[in-house]
């Protein structure tokens, strides 16, 4: 009996066995501490390719921190140590000749508010490409304009695309910082929370648009809303206080789950 | 008996309010009182510096050197000696402070050390000016021999504002936004160009203001000048910042020195040409400060 509404999905490339995916993220028993709050425990995962892998859990549990620690934003907080290996595409992301630069070039990421620059909507975008040091006028306008296309906001802002990006709805700037983060063509895409701070309307476009993304990126998303983790996810996490209780394809932890906790918390009986 | 069961009580507190609403217009009352004074006392200030001074300002006062007669003295020398000096402190005070700031707040760990160095710059702007003046003294004019030079007085300013401007320079890139650098490392930024391309823009505007309020202090400042020997009677231009100079406080300040009345106006004539020098200069400031929001 499904505990949650969900739609099976007729689509067979969802259900085809993933040996055929290669692994983006492998992580093996990590651990990380903020000072001495032990925050994420053993964590043992494995992350396809071209798959959306969605991380559910009561809030505290560490779902931020996990995510923070896969393109080492987590580095910025002082006092924070880890341990274990977790490998991006093979290699150690925590590998001292693996630069972050490169890491978060290859992995963008979206937060739970949206941050646009204090800048354009068209330089929110060029930012990346300048960054990088690309100067070629034509090149910025070509992928400024294909970003905000593929981000399903080109229509709206294609006409303001010099205005300051504050003026943009709280929906229409997440959408922009999806694109900021297209502009740089990851190969991953992490999400925190994309849509908490978003009405129903703009959460579901943001929903469509992670749908469509998901035919060339990999995206790994944070959320606190079953129905968006049932409704976009092809694997689901998840996490309580620390620790990965269960992994496994979102239809078996929203149908079949093995452990009791994650029944419980995806029936809302606690979390 | 409806209140029995509430330990608060609702008609007690509603009985309150009048008393609280009286403090409310009190406290009103308090801060406009003082708002007033000030503004009373700074156009008393303003009238008798204008009454003895507006009659004194000409384009001859500008245009002479000083002179033992009142009736032929002028600002020159000390006019574009000032601005000799502060061609020396903008840059230097804030490429120190601006980039000490920085380095406190981005790059040095936060220990003990660095708390104890932080606690110290927040006492220095507390040191009287004569201190500063000492220690231009010591290093700039005896060790480093630029004698009563425009550098030596520059870098003397420098150092006695520089506390200032580092104080007002990390509270402005404190309040940047943590979530404008994450989107900034996010995206594969190094430090350096998080700091140059989001932390700097969103940090300018208080940056500036806290920056100009210095440079107003160095304008003013009289003290170091004595000490370090800058004379006040000076008949030449520096032609470079190695050259002997005069500035508008030691200016100002001789003449009020002096026992007869005539230099008394001088001296506030002086001290006019001061305060439109610190109104352009601020005006520049906000010119900037505009200029550089409305690009977002
Ligand atoms: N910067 C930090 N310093 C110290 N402890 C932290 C820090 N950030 C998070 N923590 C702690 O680590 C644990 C995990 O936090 P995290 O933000 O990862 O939770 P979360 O699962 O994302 O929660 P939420 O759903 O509320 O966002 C919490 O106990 C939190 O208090
Ligand atoms: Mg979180």
């Amino acid at each position: 009996m499904a505990l949650v509404a969900f739609k099976k999905q007729p689509d067979k490339t969802s259900k085809q066995p993933s040996v055929e995916r290669r692994s983006v993220y492998t992580t093996k028993d990590c651990n990380l501490w903020y000072g001495n709050h032990h925050a994420l425990k053993n964590i043992n995962l494995d992350m396809k390719e071209r798959e959306v892998t969605a991380i559910i859990g009561p809030s505290g549990c560490g779902k931020s921190t996990y995510i923070k620690t896969l393109n080492r934003m987590v580095d910025l907080v002082p006092n924070v140590k880890t341990s274990g290996v977790i490998e991006y595409r093979g290699r150690n992301i925590f590998n001292k000749e693996f630069h972050v630069e490169e890491l978060r070039t290859r992995v963008g990421m979206v937060f739970q508010k949206p941050n646009p620059f204090p800048k354009s909507i068209f330089e929110n975008i060029a930012f990346g490409l300048r960054i990088h040091g690309i100067k070629n006028k034509k090149i910025i306008h070509e992928t400024v304009e294909k970003s905000l296309r593929q981000a399903a906001i080109w229509d709206e802002v294609k006409d303001r695309i010099h205005e300051p990006a504050y003026g943009l709805s709280g929906g229409q700037q997440q959408r922009l910082c999806i694109a900021r983060c297209l502009a740089l063509e990851p190969d991953v895409l992490l999400m925190d929370e994309p849509t908490s701070a978003l009405d129903p309307v703009s959460t579901l476009k943001v929903e469509e648009l992670i749908r469509d993304l998901k035919e060339k990126y990999s995206i790994i998303i944070v959320t606190h809303n079953m129905q968006q983790a049932s409704r976009i996810s092809d694997k689901t996490a998840f996490f309580l206080n620390g620790e990965v209780v269960e992994y496994d394809d979102t239809y078996t932890i929203f149908n079949n789950p093995a452990d009791n906790r994650t029944e419980d918390y995806i029936t809302g009986r606690f979390g | 008996m409806e209140n029995a069961q509430k330990s608060i009580r609702t008609d007690e507190m509603i009985k309150k309010i009048p008393v609280r609403l009286l403090k409310n217009k009190l406290y009103k009352g308090l801060f406009f009182f003082a708002a007033v004074f000030t503004f009373v006392l700074l156009v008393v200030l303003l009238a008798r510096i204008f009454s003895q001074g507006a009659a004194h300002l000409s384009w001859d006062f500008l245009q002479n050197f000083a002179s033992r007669r009142p009736e032929q003295a002028g600002i020159k020398a000390a006019v574009i000696g000032t601005l000799w000096m502060m061609a020396v402190v903008v840059p230097v005070s804030l490429l120190l402070g601006v980039g000490t700031a920085i380095y406190l707040e981005e790059y040095a760990k936060q220990n003990r050390i660095t708390r104890l160095i932080q606690m110290n710059i927040s006492n220095l702007a507390g040191v009287p000016s004569v201190v500063f003046g000492l220690l231009g003294l010591t290093i700039f004019v005896r060790v480093l021999f630029l004698g009563n030079s425009v550098l030596a007085a520059g870098l003397t300013m420098s150092l006695l504002i520089l506390p200032v401007i580092i104080v007002a320079s990390q509270e402005a890139v404190r309040a940047v936004p943590k979530e404008l650098r994450e989107a900034s490392y996010g995206l594969g930024a190094t430090k350096w160009q998080t700091i140059l391309r989001v932390v700097l823009p969103s940090a300018l505007a208080g940056i500036l203001t806290g920056s100009i309020l210095a440079f107003s202090r160095a304008i003013g400042e009289t003290a170091p000048l004595v000490v370090i020997g800058i004379p006040a009677f000076v008949a030449f231009l520096p032609k470079s910042v190695f050259d002997p100079f005069t500035a508008l406080p030691m200016q100002i300040y001789n003449w009020t020195s002096r026992p007869q009345e005539e230099f008394h106006f001088l001296a506030a004539a002086g001290i006019i040409v001061l305060l439109v020098i610190l109104i352009l200069m601020n005006s520049v400031a906000v010119w900037i400060r505009n200029r550089y929001e409305k690009k977002y």
